[in-house]
């Protein structure tokens, strides 16, 4: 068996105003020690504002396997988008 | 970066089907060759994982190998300003190795294998680190050459196939840069300095050349592992045409710095737009693969030592850990 500490994933905020953004994950015991961590391993340059610790076994992912049909409804409703419309060029401001 | 606890990639992959299994390998060949990138819970051939498995691990305990030829200087650096760059280095350098066992970890690989893997003396690193650094110079010529041939070799690494190692290579990219110049900068002082100190930045050069010349690995004719590298977009350029590139952007720079590279053919070839360089003294190369580098012992006694020196704290975390898992379930 692995006497590895768990893994978590680690969130940076670059700056208020954007939203936390995976960089990569650190080992740690406990949570306390992951901020610690991914604060030394990820932001020696000024790279954020905030962090976010998760554990990596607490993430449910999609299987890109599936990632066609999973994904394809989205594809094929064109509808849902502006261009989709043909409006004559005299109408402004649409 | 993604974890291998987020399930095991290989796992879906139809071994008893042979000819699936082929057309699997073929569907991950064209998305390489499209320059698509390869992400860690994506299906993957077993030789592409296990050849990555490989190269990120030796790169990432090249790194933390790394910290130590230049770590036993901090002690000694010549100013205070000089000891602060040099500690930031060196934290860069534990830094890249994080992020690449992180990555090589998205393969199924586990931290603690490699660790044991690089303590019992059976990983790979880079031959370059078993060489002594025994003056202040050294220190420069680090930074100037075996820093500026890492940068050769990371860059098109920015570009490799598998998502997690170009990440990692892109962040370690941005920051070995720093490490070049801090480098160039110390041999610039030295150089300018008093005759002995400019000596001592002539017999660094002396020794760093060629050790870093051999940095971008043996000839491409006795390259085994390149076709498969650049098949699958592991590799982006050939160990010769790297080195000829360093050698091309190194020689003006110690030529501004008023040294002399230790290489009697060195010249400049008119027709070729490129220098013409000596022979490599391949022997030494192997030899230092095999672990018979200068320092090759020591290097390994003190990560061990290093190791052992810090249970105490990871057994203190450990125990504070469970305190508190027991408090919270009380």
């Amino acid at each position: 068996m692995s006497k590895d500490w768990p893994l978590w994933e680690v969130f940076v905020r670059m700056r208020g105003g954007l939203s936390h953004k995976h960089v990569g994950s650190v080992h740690a015991p406990d949570g306390e020690l992951a901020v610690r961590h991914a604060r030394d391993v990820y932001t020696r340059r000024l790279e954020g504002v905030s962090l976010w610790v998760v554990k990596s076994a607490d993430i449910v992912a999609s299987d890109p396997a599936q990632a066609g049909p999973l994904f394809e409804p989205a594809e094929s409703k064109v509808y849902r988008h502006p261009t989709f419309y043909d409006i004559p060029d005299v109408v402004k401001h649409i | 970066m993604y974890t291998p606890e987020l399930g095991k990639p290989g796992a879906a992959a139809p071994v008893s089907r042979r000819g699936e299994a082929r057309a699997f390998v073929a569907a991950v060949a064209a998305r390489v060759a499209a320059d698509e990138f390869i992400e860690p819970k994506d299906w993957m051939p077993e030789a592409y994982r296990r050849t990555l498995i490989r190269q990120i691990s030796q790169h990432a305990h090249s790194e933390i190998v790394g910290m130590l030829p230049e770590g036993n200087w901090i002690s000694r650096a010549p100013s205070l300003r000089r000891k602060a760059v040099l500690l930031a280095k060196v934290q860069d350098e534990g830094g890249h190795g994080l992020y690449l066992y992180c990555a090589a970890e998205t393969l199924g690989a586990s931290r603690d294998e490699m660790t044991e893997a690089l303590l019992a003396g059976k990983a790979k690193y880079s031959t370059i680190f078993n060489y002594p650094t025994l003056t202040w110079a050294d220190i420069g010529a680090i930074g100037w050459l075996v820093d500026g041939a890492a940068i050769m070799n990371q860059v098109p690494l920015q570009r490799t196939s598998y998502g997690p190692y170009a990440r990692a290579m892109v962040r370690v990219c941005k920051e070995e840069s720093f490490h070049q110049r801090q480098g160039f900068e110390i041999m610039m002082a030295m150089a300018n300095g008093t005759p002995e100190q400019k000596e001592m930045a002539q017999d660094a050069l002396n020794r760093w050349w060629w050790p870093s010349l051999m940095m971008f690995g043996p000839p491409d004719a006795d390259s085994p592992n390149s076709a498969q590298g650049f098949r699958w977009r592991i590799k982006r350029d050939s160990n010769d045409d790297l080195r000829q590139k360093f050698v091309d952007i190194t020689t003006p720079q110690a030529e501004f710095l008023g040294l002399t590279v230790p290489d009697a053919d060195l010249r400049w070839d008119a027709d070729r737009g490129h220098y013409d360089f000596g022979a490599i003294d391949w022997e030494e190369f192997y030899a230092v693969v095999r672990g018979e580098g200068p320092v090759a012992k020591e290097r390994m006694e003190a990560r061990r030592e290093a190791w052992e020196d810090g249970a105490w704290v990871r057994e203190a975390a450990d125990a504070y850990e469970a305190k508190r898992q027991a408090r919270a379930a009380a």
